[in-house]
C-alpha cells in the first residue's frame, strides 16, 4: 500500500531533478531544510529519525541533495523525507514536507480491534506484519 | 562553415554581461595589472569553452579552483567577490555567493568534530565560491594529531567530486602558501590558477585612498592630498604595513580628527564643504609623522 503522507504523495515519485527544484524553492523562501528517515511510518509517528543536523544558510539545493542521497544509500529500505522549516515569527513551523524515498515493498497498515470495557470495540491502525 | 554553426565570441561576451564586471574591476581596483590580465585570460577561456560546447567539441569541465597569494591588504578578498560574480555570469557557478572562512570554521575541537563541520561549510558554499583565508593554518606539521589534515582531506575530496557545484579559492601570504602547497601536493595539483598579488606603489595607494574617500563622500583639500602622499611614503617604511587596509585605517582616523576639529569650533556655522573636506592638519596629526621626526633626530 502506497504511503500518502506529506506533499506530493498522491503523485508519482518525484525525480531527483524535481526534488532539487522543490528544495531550491524552499531555500529561496529562506526555509531551513532537514532530512529525516524512519522504518515506522505510522501516521501518529510524528518523530522520524534525523539524518544529520538541519541545514541552515544554504544557498543551493546541491548540498541538500547530497544529504538526501547519503541517507538513501544508508537506508535504502526506509522512508526518507525532506522537511523545510520556516523560522518567521508567528509561523515557526514546518512549511513543506515530502517523501523522497520509499522501501521497495510498502507493507501498509492493518486494522486492529480491541475489546474494552462493556464489550466496546476500539479500532486502531497497526503495523502489518 | 555555414551560417548556422557560425559563432560569435562577441555575442557570447555581450550575452554573459561579464563586461560590466570587468569594467567594474578596472574602475574599482587600482593597480593589480597582472591579476586583472589573469582574470581576463580565465574569462576568455571560459567563453571559448562555452562556444566549443555549443559545437559539441570536447571541453572537459575546467578546473576553476584558485589560489590568491599576496601581502595583507592587496585586495584578495575583494577580488574573490568579483570572481564569484564573473563565474556566476558565465554560468560556471549557479548562485555566485562567496563564503569566506578561516581555519576556525573548518576544523573542529575534538575527534569527530571536524568532518561534519567542514561538510556543513562546504554545503553552505555550494553553488558559489568558498574562500579560505590564510589557508596554510589548516596544516600544522608540528602537531601530527592536528585535525587540520582531516579538513584538508575532505576539502580535496569535495573539490574533486563536486567540481560543478563548488569553486574553492585558497588565499594567504605568498611564502607561507608556497610552503603549504609543497607539503600538500594533492591540493596544489588541484588548484589550476595560482594568482599572485603584487604590492601597491605609493601612487596607487594614493589613488586608492582617494577612491575610498570618494565612496565615503569626503574630499581632500590640496594640502591634505600632499600630506596623504607623504604619509603613505612614511607609513610604507614602517613595520606592519598592510597596503590598502592601512590606508583605510589612516583615513578612518583622519575622519575622527576632522570630526573633533569641527566639534571644537562648534559655535561657528558649518557648510557642506566643511563637513566633506579633510584638511591637511587632520592627516598631519598622525603618529606616523611624529615617529618620522623622532627617527630623524635620534
Amino acid at each position: 500500500m502506497r504511503l500518502t503522507q506529506g506533499a506530493f504523495s498522491f503523485l508519482p515519485d518525484l525525480t531527483d531533478a524535481q526534488i532539487a527544484a522543490q528544495i531550491e524553492y524552499c531555500l529561496q523562501q529562506g526555509w531551513a531544510t532537514s532530512v529525516e528517515y524512519t522504518d515506522d511510518p505510522h501516521p501518529r509517528n510524528t518523530y522520524w529519525e534525523m539524518f544529520g543536523i538541519p541545514m541552515f544558510d544554504l544557498r543551493d539545493a546541491a548540498g541538500v541533495m547530497q544529504e538526501v542521497n547519503a541517507c538513501r544509500q544508508t537506508f535504502p529500505n526506509h522512508y526518507v523525507k525532506v522537511n523545510a522549516f520556516d523560522a518567521t515569527r508567528g509561523i515557526e513551523s514546518v512549511r513543506l514536507s515530502f517523501i523522497v524515498n520509499r522501501p521497495a515493498e510498502e507493507p501498509g497498515f492493518g486494522l486492529i480491534r480491541e475489546e474494552g470495557a462493556g464489550r466496546n470495540i476500539h479500532y486502531t491502525l497497526g503495523r502489518r506484519a | 562553415m555555414n551560417a548556422a554553426t557560425e559563432l560569435s565570441l562577441e555575442a557570447a561576451f555581450a550575452e554573459s554581461q561579464v563586461a560590466d564586471v570587468l569594467h567594474q574591476l578596472d574602475a574599482e581596483l587600482i593597480g593589480l595589472a597582472p591579476v586583472k590580465s589573469r582574470i581576463r585570460d580565465i574569462c576568455a577561456l571560459l567563453l571559448v569553452d562555452k562556444l566549443r560546447s555549443q559545437l559539441h567539441l570536447n571541453t572537459g569541465l575546467p578546473s576553476l579552483h584558485m589560489s590568491f597569494t599576496g601581502n595583507p591588504g592587496t585586495g584578495k578578498t575583494t577580488l574573490g567577490l568579483r570572481v564569484a560574480e564573473i563565474l556566476h555570469r558565465l554560468g560556471y557557478v549557479r548562485k555566485g555567493h562567496l563564503v569566506a572562512v578561516t581555519r576556525d570554521d573548518l576544523v573542529g575541537q575534538y575527534i569527530g568534530h571536524t568532518a561534519p563541520k567542514t561538510r556543513e561549510i562546504l554545503k553552505r558554499a555550494m553553488g558559489g565560491v568558498l574562500f579560505i583565508d590564510e589557508a596554510y593554518y589548516l596544516y600544522r606539521p608540528e602537531n601530527e594529531r592536528d585535525y587540520g589534515q582531516e579538513a584538508i582531506e575532505i576539502l580535496l575530496q569535495e573539490m574533486e567530486n563536486h567540481r560543478d557545484d563548488l569553486v574553492v579559492i585558497l588565499a594567504g601570504y605568498k611564502d607561507r602558501m608556497e610552503q603549504f602547497f609543497r607539503s600538500n601536493p594533492g591540493l596544489s595539483s588541484r588548484v589550476a590558477h595560482h594568482i599572485d598579488f603584487p604590492d601597491y606603489t605609493s601612487a596607487q595607494l594614493l589613488a586608492i585612498g582617494q577612491l575610498m574617500l570618494q565612496q565615503m563622500q569626503y574630499t581632500l583639500s590640496r594640502e591634505a592630498e600632499a600630506a596623504l602622499g607623504e604619509y603613505i611614503e612614511l607609513r610604507q617604511a614602517q613595520p606592519n604595513f598592510a597596503n590598502a587596509r592601512s590606508i583605510r585605517n589612516a583615513l578612518d582616523r583622519a575622519r575622527l580628527r576632522q570630526a573633533t576639529r569641527l566639534f571644537a569650533q562648534r559655535d561657528k556655522p558649518l557648510s557642506a564643504g566643511d563637513l566633506m573636506t579633510i584638511a591637511a592638519q587632520d592627516i598631519r596629526a598622525s603618529r606616523v609623522f611624529a615617529q618620522a621626526v623622532l627617527g630623524r633626530t635620534s
